[in-house]
């Protein structure tokens, strides 16, 4: 976890988490050169997993340039390929997170050739969904690229639906994440509901653990919000570790 | 599966301090000279929203009447960040 202590390493490990998956994302500014790639990649694939194992917690992560930053398609070519070079590591479990941030025709784009390379090499795909008002749109583009671009939906992970966008993902036939998250995105009592409302199967839920005002325990909260909400042992152990377990063990680097 | 009561124990008091926070912010805009832009518009849209959902649960018509109903992707971002609301006049 590139942006946080390694006190929220020990936390996440007394609270029973077993492994970490971290997508590529943005560094909070804009990095000036596809060296800065090589370089974060490397920590992704080199150091993270040391930090981690200190604790007992494996660490795996997601290669991409993230949508953030594929604005300028000439700079993210330069950065995608880089990433095969990583595609071997023994913690990398797909590309991601990809997607869109703003809805644009060179982020489509960006985000239409990652998965081109996820496909070439068979690995899943992780998928950010964008900020906001910008998210129900971004949804449907991504929707209908990965239709276009005939991704197999049992291998992609679309992640921070919200109330309006999981009913979208679901049906298609993808994965849904929910990112739990303080102050936007999705509370732990509406993470809950989503969940009653669109069912256990396919859908996961991750702590944000990010530059902002994020909490890395976010997911080990919600446990005691569906617990509080009377659901069995069964059925969190299904959402909070089953059901992951099942999406990344598609990755072949990925094993507890 | 929890009652009604089981729920108003969880989040009535949440709820409450949230509806007030809502009604304080919306009392602030009006102590304040300037002009709201379209935030405060797509916010009293997503208010309406909320008490006629129509088919929609309450919290996806309240995201919906947020978000950016075109379907074109942009010919190019100006800015990397969202604030929350469609600037319809913008074209979103």
């Amino acid at each position: 976890m590139v942006s946080r202590t390694t006190d929220d390493y020990q936390a996440m490990a007394i609270a029973g988490c077993e492994a970490i998956c971290e997508p590529a994302f943005w560094a909070g500014f804009d990095r000036s050169s596809a060296q800065g790639f090589h370089d974060y990649y490397r920590q992704l694939t080199e150091y993270e997993p040391q930090r981690a194992a200190k604790f007992g917690i494996k660490h795996f992560c997601w290669l991409c340039i993230n949508p953030k930053e594929a604005e300028d398609s000439g700079f993210a070519r330069e950065v995608m390929a880089i990433i095969p070079e990583f595609l071997d590591a023994p913690t990398v479990l797909g590309i991601g997170e990809i997607g869109l941030n703003k809805n644009t025709i060179s982020e489509l784009t960006i985000f239409e050739e990652h998965v081109a390379i996820a496909q070439k090499h068979d690995l899943p795909i992780l998928i950010h969904t964008p900020h906001l008002e910008d998210k129900l749109k971004g949804t449907r583009l991504i929707i209908d690229a990965l239709k276009n671009a005939k991704v197999d939906p049992c291998k992609v992970i679309i992640d921070h639906v919200e109330e309006h966008t999981a009913g979208m993902v679901l049906d298609a036939g993808f994965w849904a994440g929910m990112t739990l998250y303080p102050e936007s995105k999705c509370t732990l009592p509406r993470a809950v509901d989503i969940l009653e409302n669109f069912g256990m199967e396919n859908i996961w839920m991750n702590s944000a653990c990010d530059w902002g005002i994020s909490d890395p325990l976010a997911v080990a909260k919600c446990m005691q919000e569906m617990k509080k909400r009377q659901h069995s042992q069964e059925t969190i152990h299904k959402v909070v570790y089953d059901n992951p377990v099942k999406f990344l063990s598609q990755s072949p680097n990925f094993s507890l | 599966m929890p009652s009604k009561q089981d729920i108003l124990d969880l989040y009535f008091m949440d709820a409450r301090c949230k509806l007030i926070d809502i009604a304080a912010f919306l009392d602030r805009m009006d102590r304040f000279d300037g002009d709201a832009d379209y935030r405060f518009n797509g916010f009293h849209e997503a208010l309406d929203a909320m008490l006629k959902p129509g088919e929609q649960s309450r919290a996806q018509a309240v995201l919906n009447a947020l978000s950016d109903q075109t379907v074109e992707p942009i010919p190019k971002a100006i800015i990397q960040g969202a604030f929350g609301a469609p600037n319809k006049q913008a074209g979103n």
